[in-house]
């Protein structure tokens, strides 16, 4: 089935973002009127070499790390404009932002499955309702048939599958990966930029990834690449 | 879905060590509190078994246990003739030790006057003092059975009958011989001794001698009303029932009961750091996944709920199984340990209110942990 193509509804929207850290001669500028529009169905890659401010810019979209300055919209919302206009940021992640880690962070006490129905419930869904869903998208993911396996029973790319899964639960519009092919050969990379390419289409979301790996570029609609808390178009 | 139980479902191992440990802490606070309620039982044993409501002794003194006291033999058939005494029995108390095939015992002999007030109040093995010399019933707690002889002083004493419960405010079990074997005992002097005194022209010691009378006293007739005429014979003084347990209770162990007190309330202290320190440490091992929790937007009530309900689980396990254990083992301790409903209650109680105060180091260090910490490769 053909995938609907990226539309232009803006999901991430930031201007004149920037952030310091300290103050007076101990001040550090990580970002600088940082401004970026994405949309749903896109792929975009934040690149740069270290300390040039992709952690910051992923933590400022995932409401982890306040900005100095500018405004930011997640889902068409404004969430940012010189200060927080949301007081329940957690809850914003929650229904809004999935993510996707370089190391699975699988909660290691919890099956694959309930690693994935544990976001839903925290929404208040029903355990049975997120336990239903959680095998659809574990089967979705084709790790299905490990969906009673302790992350520590998963190989990887299997624990990064049960990872994305959980990251699509609530079914966000945002899906924030930082680093997510760093564990990964090339082949079992390669499957997961697929596979988020994919939900990028299939489920109209944005997805900002964070990465140094060349053998996924060709797998990205955009790339921003950063440098010195600046963004390169 | 419970993250707590799930949590430890999965590290059970580690969780049944912990819980192993505490409850031999905990164990040993119940322990204390059982054996602070167990002097009390044992101060109280003997003057409640005898089952007295008031005690004559000699005047301005708080005898016999308090106080040494010695009164005349013939005061029981004087006290015995006052209106609304319906009883009265004399008794002797000594500290005397006696060996027993490789053992050394340290009994309290009671001597009283069978058919009369101060005996023992129950014979769980055996039977009564029936001849008049040389027969005794002792507490189980001596390990004598019927039969067994035991020498104490220069006389061998046949054991006729066994008790149970009767100890010492001191732990020691108790004896009951004939009140004529126990002035033997306490009074006699040896024959040489006698020879001795009797040649440096002293008299023959008296030992027509008892260190109470213990008195039984009508309903119909107030105690006061009996001790004010008792207390007509200048040299005799009269303790009711209550005032000879206060005595017991607030004066002869109020020190030892004190010192158990402290103790307790230094190990609840110390099993309050520990259980810290093990939920803190818990903490510590699951930031990671606190960080995601927090960071896939897990509300507060979520983590909190995780650390306190394990610290609540390993509490209320760690108590319940500490005090099954002391339960299970209270009889094989030296000292009497008793298990009150309302102190296991108590202690329970403070255990939970410790846990709770114990997690709260462990979920300010979870508060502070920043949602970003688990994009931190």
């Amino acid at each position: 089935m053909e995938s609907p193509p990226p539309s232009s509804q803006p999901l991430v929207e930031l201007s004149g973002i920037s952030k310091h850290f300290g103050e007076g001669a101990a001040r550090v500028d990580a970002l600088h009127g940082v401004a970026m529009t994405i949309s749903a169905g896109e792929v975009v890659g934040l690149l740069g070499p270290s300390g040039s401010g992709k952690s910051t810019l992923l933590n400022v979209i995932a409401c982890i790390v306040e900005p100095s300055e500018g405004r930011m919209l997640l889902d068409g919302e404004a969430v940012f404009d010189g200060r927080w206009l949301r007081r329940d940021l957690r809850r914003l992640r929650l229904e809004k932002i999935g993510f996707v880690f370089q190391t699975h962070n699988l909660l290691p006490f919890l099956d694959a499955t309930d690693n994935v129905a544990l976001a839903m419930t925290l929404t208040g869904e029903g355990l049975d309702a997120a336990r239903r869903r959680a095998w659809e998208l574990l089967d979705y993911l084709q790790v299905g048939h490990r969906r009673y396996a302790m992350p520590a029973q998963l190989s990887g790319g299997e624990a990064q599958r049960v990872a994305i899964a959980r990251a699509l639960a609530n079914r966000p519009r945002i899906i924030l990966a930082d680093e997510p092919t760093a564990a990964l050969d090339s082949v079992r990379a390669g499957i997961v930029m697929d596979l988020l390419s994919r939900l990028a289409r299939e489920q109209q979301a944005a997805i900002v990834t964070v990465t140094h790996d060349e053998k996924i570029m060709d797998r990205l609609d955009r790339i921003f690449r950063l440098r010195d808390g600046r963004l390169n178009a | 879905m419970n993250l707590a139980f799930r949590e430890i479902r999965h590290k059970l191992g580690r969780f049944v060590l912990t819980c192993i440990g505490l409850s031999l802490l905990l164990g040993v606070v119940v322990t204390m509190a059982g054996i602070y309620r167990g002097q009390t039982a044992d101060a109280l044993a003997l003057v409640r078994s005898i089952g007295a409501d008031a005690w004559v002794v000699e005047a301005e003194t708080h005898g016999p246990f308090a106080e040494a006291s010695r009164i005349p033999g013939d005061t029981r058939e004087m006290i015995a003739r006052i209106n609304g005494v319906l009883a009265a029995g004399s008794i002797t108390i000594q500290t005397i030790q006696a060996d027993h095939g490789s053992r050394r015992l340290r009994l309290q002999v009671v001597g009283f006057e069978p058919g009369r007030p101060g005996g023992p109040a129950r014979i769980a093995t055996g039977r009564e003092i029936t001849r008049g010399h040389y027969e005794l019933i002792a507490d189980v707690q001596t390990g004598l059975t019927p039969g067994e002889t035991l020498r104490l002083g220069r006389r061998t004493f046949t054991v006729v009958g066994l008790t149970r419960g009767s100890v010492t405010l001191s732990g020691d079990s108790i004896v009951y011989t004939t009140l004529r074997d126990a002035q033997e005992l306490q009074f006699e002097v040896s024959a040489p001794a006698s020879r001795r005194e009797v040649a440096r022209g002293a008299q023959h010691t008296a030992t027509d001698i008892i260190n109470a009378v213990i008195l039984r006293i009508s309903p119909n007739v107030p105690v006061d009303s009996v001790a004010d005429d008792v207390r007509r014979w200048k040299h005799l003084s009269v303790l009711t029932q209550a005032e000879q347990e206060t005595i017991l209770t607030t004066t002869v162990i109020e020190r030892a009961r004190r010192q158990l007190g402290l103790f307790m309330g230094v190990l609840t202290l110390v099993s309050a750091v520990i259980i810290a320190l093990i939920v803190y440490t818990l903490t510590m091992d699951k930031l990671r996944e606190i960080a995601t929790l927090k960071l896939i937007g897990a509300p507060d009530r979520t983590i909190i709920g995780l650390i306190v309900q394990q610290a609540l689980m390993m509490g209320v396990i760690g108590f319940v199984f500490g005090a099954s254990l002391v339960f299970a083992a209270k009889d094989w301790f030296p000292r009497r340990v008793v298990l009150e409903p309302t102190d296991l209650v108590t202690l329970f109680g403070i255990v939970v209110i410790v846990c709770l105060l114990a997690s709260s180091l462990g979920v300010r260090l979870a508060m502070r942990v920043e949602p970003g910490r688990a994009l931190v490769g």
